[in-house]
């Protein structure tokens, strides 16, 4: 099982390291990483595995989302983007 | 892969574009709880809603926070209350409260079911059922009624029209006090579907299995911001073509909702509704992407086709989505819950009339329209009679749901709040058509051959 943060926001030094901090306290594996930062804007993709998460999903997404608070943060189960946009 | 462009699109279609699931219902049927005894009934009735349908919110949440998409309502839709009332009798009102007490304790927003199929005549029950819809819907909260007065197969009951504007207006009448909300919750079916989940038309059909899952899926915002990313030149089957590539993701996150809410509540799953159902929030409009389609207002000319084209593209796309479909499916116009029908009603641009044209290619019928306090019985009846006959002729499901504004004068508008919105009194031609509706009987059925 896996699960798809994305991290959009005003670019800042560190926010990798705190969601992927998160992501250990979690117990959850990160998968792959792609960002994108424009001029100011910052946009970062994480695929993490949740099979042996410690926490409940949306725990994770609310400790992301303290650690991070002007960044707006959507933690999804990959299964709602795989069947959006494959046949 | 997964890659960066589809997760962005996704997203900024929940975030930015409203996109959500409009409503898990789930429909149980009350057969079994047939009694000869109305407060065994009753007893019945609260205890199979409660144990089918207890977990239905919570699982509702745990999806929504799975996939961090909005699921807006979650409801139940019942047996027509008036097969339960045929066997068990006593005091129909009965029925609602205890429907009404069920919905409040399981957390849903809306109970649909308090309704009667009587388009080929009345059963035992039947009009005793249909005089109570009044009082029911005025002594509860979330109890939504329906009655099907007419069928392709079978003709319009005219005799159930005729009734059918007398108790809308006393509908109306006794819940004035409410901005009239009783009405708001009153549909008057032609070719009602069996397994539709919205409300306020929903019933559980009597070919349904015990209890299902079907889903309503909405997403007008998210068309119309595709389509403005067309350039204004582009030709119009284009137009076609992203409404149905559009409609198709939309789609298949509501199967991938509905198939998931199945698996966790064990209840089958039944259809999703195909829909793009608007609400009075800025950017989720049907209006809108008929505007965007390239309309100054919706309700001038053009409106017709460009309601059908859309239509249709959200059917096509929405088809190949799921792995069944049913319900209502298709574009709503319900006037005052979607902000551009509400612009152009205010502006007089869209008429009752031009409505009644529009429902002839879209999903359902007269929607959300307030008339005036002074419209007749009669008058509400023929309005009943013409939409029918469009959905009888054209074998498609039409539906009537006015509100007649009692105690408001001409110029004002109702506000019944949250998704059921607001909107202005709209002018009803005052001609009157007393001495037809007053004949009663039935139409028949019509023919199915030279089409013409």
């Amino acid at each position: 099982m896996r699960a798809v943060i994305t991290v959009i926001g005003r670019d800042m030094v560190g926010i990798l390291a705190r969601v992927s901090t998160e992501c250990a306290n979690a117990n959850a594996n990160v998968i792959e990483v792609t960002q994108s930062v424009l001029q100011e804007f910052f946009a970062m993709v994480m695929l993490i595995d949740i099979s042996s998460l410690n926490m409940e999903l949306e725990q994770l997404k609310i400790n992301l989302q303290e650690k991070c608070p002007d960044m707006t943060i959507h933690v999804m189960h990959e299964n709602i983007f795989n069947s959006m946009h494959r046949i | 892969m997964l890659n960066m462009k589809d997760i962005m699109e996704t997203i900024t279609m929940i975030q930015e574009d409203n996109l959500d699931i409009r409503t898990i219902t789930m429909g149980i049927s009350l057969l079994d709880c047939a009694s000869d005894n109305i407060d065994v009934a009753i007893r019945k009735i609260y205890d199979k809603i409660l144990f089918k349908g207890e977990n239905l919110v919570k699982t509702g949440e745990e999806i929504e926070k799975k996939y961090g998409i909005p699921i807006v309502n979650k409801r139940i839709s019942v047996t027509p209350v008036s097969m339960v009332f045929a066997a068990s009798g006593g005091d129909p009102v009965k029925y609602a409260e205890i429907l009404d007490k069920a919905a409040k304790e399981v957390g849903v927003n809306f109970i649909g079911g308090y309704s009667s199929l009587v388009h080929k005549g009345f059963s035992k029950g039947d009009i005793e059922l249909i005089n109570s819809i009044p009082l029911a819907l005025s002594t509860t909260d979330y109890v939504c009624s329906s009655v099907n007065i007419g069928s392709t197969k079978s003709g319009i009951n005219m005799d159930a029209v005729k009734i059918m504007g007398r108790i809308i207006k006393k509908t109306a009448e006794m819940t004035k006090e409410k901005q009239c909300i009783g009405a708001a919750k009153l549909v008057v079916f032609c070719n009602a579907p069996e397994d539709n989940p919205f409300m306020a038309g929903a019933f559980h059909g009597p070919g349904e299995p015990d209890c299902v899952i079907n889903v309503g899926v909405s997403g007008p915002g998210v068309v119309r911001a595709a389509l403005s990313k067309l350039p204004k030149d582009a030709p119009i089957d284009l137009v076609s073509e992203v409404i149905k590539k559009t409609a198709f993701k939309i789609t298949r996150m509501g199967q991938l909702v509905g198939v998931e809410a199945s698996e966790k509540l064990g209840v089958p799953f039944g259809i999703i509704d195909l829909s793009l159902a608007p609400t009075p929030k800025v950017g989720d409009s049907v209006a809108h992407i008929l505007e965007e389609i390239g309309l100054e207002t919706a309700g001038g000319p053009g409106t017709t086709a460009a309601l059908a084209l859309l239509n249709d593209a959200v059917k096509k796309g929405g088809v190949m989505a799921s792995s069944n479909v049913g319900g209502l499916s298709g574009a709503f116009i319900p006037v005052t819950e979607d902000q551009g029908m509400i612009d152009a009603a205010r502006k007089g641009v869209l008429t009752i009339e031009k409505l009644e044209a529009m429902t002839a290619v879209c999903s359902v019928g007269l929607d959300m329209i307030v008339i005036p306090e002074d419209t007749k019985e009669e008058t509400i009846s023929a309005i009943i009679a013409d939409e029918a006959a469009i959905g009888m002729v054209n074998s498609k499901t039409t539906a009537v749901r006015v509100i007649p504004a009692i105690g408001i004068k001409e110029g004002e508008e109702l506000n019944f709040g949250g998704l059921l919105g607001q909107g202005p009194v709209m002018k009803v031609n005052k001609s009157s058509p007393e001495i037809m509706i007053k004949r009663g009987g039935r139409i028949p059925a019509p023919i199915q051959s030279l089409k013409n």
